[in-house]
């Protein structure tokens, strides 16, 4: 049982030292949970806290894959419109 | 009538907001201040209008973990290009931060001030932001601490910043009724929970409110930024200006929201604009009426190293400050000196004749003129080099100092100006509202075209002070009679 960070992290740190397992460490592309050490917080917190405090949607997974922070749930931003801000962006 | 420098003469105009109170933290500005207080600002380019001129500040990028989400930042922060708030391209350990930081300060004697202002929340980052201010108090004792923060976890770390005699801090407070701040920040972490909407920004806002209370009572100095998010918080900052003032802030920094869509944060995807400099001027004039304003703010990155205004943060990267051989003892030497030279220099300029006597009537109307200058309170920039203009206000009260507006520098001083012509429209529109641009040279096309948009270009007074040019224009422009009102033009005909 343990969460993931996947490449979508943008190496903020925010999450390091909130970890009571000190299961989260720096690796060579963005940060990476040890599977060993990493509890979900449980027993310690009610919620996980490396996710509570994650400013980046989708960049921390749980054990099944799916994101901790959906698309939306941080920013407020609707995924329709970031993908449309993203499209105008990259066509300029 | 005298046409006094308002800056340094300590001259009182009359007319109510900004006007009645003067701009910037010049020493003017300062006066009501107690002498511990100017004693410490008076050398801190960012706290004082004049010092900025002439001492050089330097970040350290060593606290990147944030407590607090807000809607006009992206945590995406690495970038070279970008000049703004929270950017950075290193960001250091503790121990690399105090070698950068003693090798800046023997390589830029000018430097008074070390901050850490992220590019997160340095309380934040409690560890990493106090190894930093402990080794530097020990090894470089000569430098003036200060942190720059959110404020959430502001009131458990003030006794820990008292004690690392960090004498000033900043804490952004961009609201103080938590359904402006809800629309500004969308969670907290607070109490190893996630916090969402009205309920976070209620916490933010009363830890910002006690901890700058705690450090007031400590007389530790605090400064207040505050972002202006036209429609969301414009109106409202008025009143956080009375009560941060009222709770001992003595200085406030209102800022324009930077909000490019290209940046990704919130504000700038859904659209959200930042102020127009009129927008911002005003805001700042009806704030000031409360409040000490502080105008000359560049909003830097969080590793800015440099005069304000300039970075030169690319001569400080970590391998070329490996390979530098750093004799902290002997540098320290060498800034005392240099520091007594400058305090020298702004001891003259405060005792310095204001410009000349002129028979101006105190009903002339007031005059903007933009300034090109790298510095040294001089006009020293060709305007095609400008990257910002530093904007003056003359009228027969005497001169001050408004702002600063950046611009794209057309001229890249090549043959390579192709696009030339759009980024000068840009440029002068930037000016608009200013009659004069004052300039140590400038070429004949932006002549022209500055001439046709109603500013007059001006490139007699290159290396003069600043003021004492604003003052002869003025005065030049009085004299040749633009200066009357429509009032007066009645009378004329009459």
């Amino acid at each position: 049982m343990s969460l993931r960070i996947v490449s979508s992290c943008v190496n903020c740190w925010a999450c390091q030292p909130v970890c009571p397992s000190d299961a989260i460490l720096q690796a060579p592309k963005h940060f990476v949970i040890n599977d060993r050490k990493c509890t979900e917080c449980e027993g310690s917190y009610d919620v996980p806290q490396c996710a509570s405090i994650c400013p980046i949607e989708g960049a921390i997974t749980n054990a099944a894959g799916e994101a901790m922070n959906p698309p939306g749930s941080l920013t407020g931003i609707p995924p329709a419109m970031v993908a449309a801000a993203q499209a105008e962006i990259r066509a300029r | 009538m005298e046409l006094t420098v308002l800056d340094s003469a300590g001259a009182q105009p009359q007319q109510s907001g900004c006007s009645s109170s003067g701009c910037g933290s010049t020493d003017d500005q300062l006066a009501h201040l107690p002498d511990e207080i100017r004693d410490k600002v008076y050398n801190h380019p960012c706290y004082s209008e004049q010092a900025h001129h002439y001492f050089a500040r330097m970040h350290v990028a060593v606290a990147p973990a944030c407590n607090i989400q807000c809607h006009y930042c992206n945590r995406k922060y690495d970038c070279s290009n970008e000049s703004r708030p929270g950017v950075v391209s290193e960001l250091l350990t503790p121990d690399q931060a105090v070698k950068k930081t003693l090798a800046v300060a023997a390589n830029i004697p000018q430097m008074t001030v070390l901050g850490i202002a992220g590019p997160g929340d340095p309380l934040a980052n409690p560890e990493r932001t106090f190894a930093t201010f402990r080794m530097l108090s020990e090894q470089a004792p000569d430098i003036k601490l200060c942190v720059s923060t959110n404020g959430l976890a502001l009131p458990e770390s003030v006794d820990e910043l008292a004690k690392h005699n960090i004498d000033h801090v900043t804490i952004t407070i961009n609201a103080v009724d938590p359904d402006v701040g809800a629309k500004i920040y969308p969670w907290i972490f607070w109490e190893n929970k996630r916090i969402k909407g009205r309920e976070a920004a209620a916490i933010l806002i009363e830890q910002q409110q006690k901890g700058l209370q705690m450090l007031t009572e400590r007389g530790i100095l605090v400064k207040v930024n505050s972002v202006m998010i036209p429609g969301v918080n414009d109106e409202h900052l008025k009143e956080v200006s009375r009560i941060v003032k009222s709770k001992g802030a003595f200085l406030h920094n209102v800022m324009p929201l930077i909000s490019e869509a290209e940046h990704g944060t919130f504000f700038g995807l859904m659209g959200q604009r930042g102020p127009e400099p009129e927008e911002l001027q005003n805001l700042q004039d009806a704030c000031a009426g409360d409040m000490n304003m502080m105008r000359h703010c560049r909003q830097c990155r969080a590793d800015a190293v440099g005069l304000l205004g300039e970075d030169r943060g690319e001569e400080f990267t970590l391998d070329k400050i490996e390979a530098m051989e750093i004799d902290y003892e002997a540098a320290m030497v060498r800034r005392a000196e240099v520091h007594r030279s400058i305090e020298a220099e702004l001891n003259q300029h405060a005792q310095a004749k204001p410009a000349a006597p002129a028979d101006i009537d105190p009903d002339a109307r007031p005059v903007l003129m933009a300034i090109a200058s790298q510095g040294g309170g001089v006009i020293n920039q060709h305007f095609g080099h400008a990257h910002e203009f530093l904007i003056y206000e003359a009228s027969p009260a005497g001169v001050r100092f408004i702002s600063h507006r950046k611009t794209d520098n057309y001229c890249e001083g090549g043959d390579t100006c192709g696009d030339g012509e759009s980024v000068l429209s840009r440029t002068i529109a930037t000016l608009s509202g200013c009659e004069a641009v004052l300039c140590s040279k400038i070429g004949y096309e932006p002549w022209d075209m500055l001439e046709a948009a109603g500013i007059k270009p001006n490139g007699e007074h290159a290396m003069e002070r600043i003021e004492d040019a604003v003052a002869a224009v003025y005065r030049e422009m009085w004299e040749a009679g633009a200066l009357m009102t429509a009032a007066d033009e009645c009378l004329v005909v009459a």
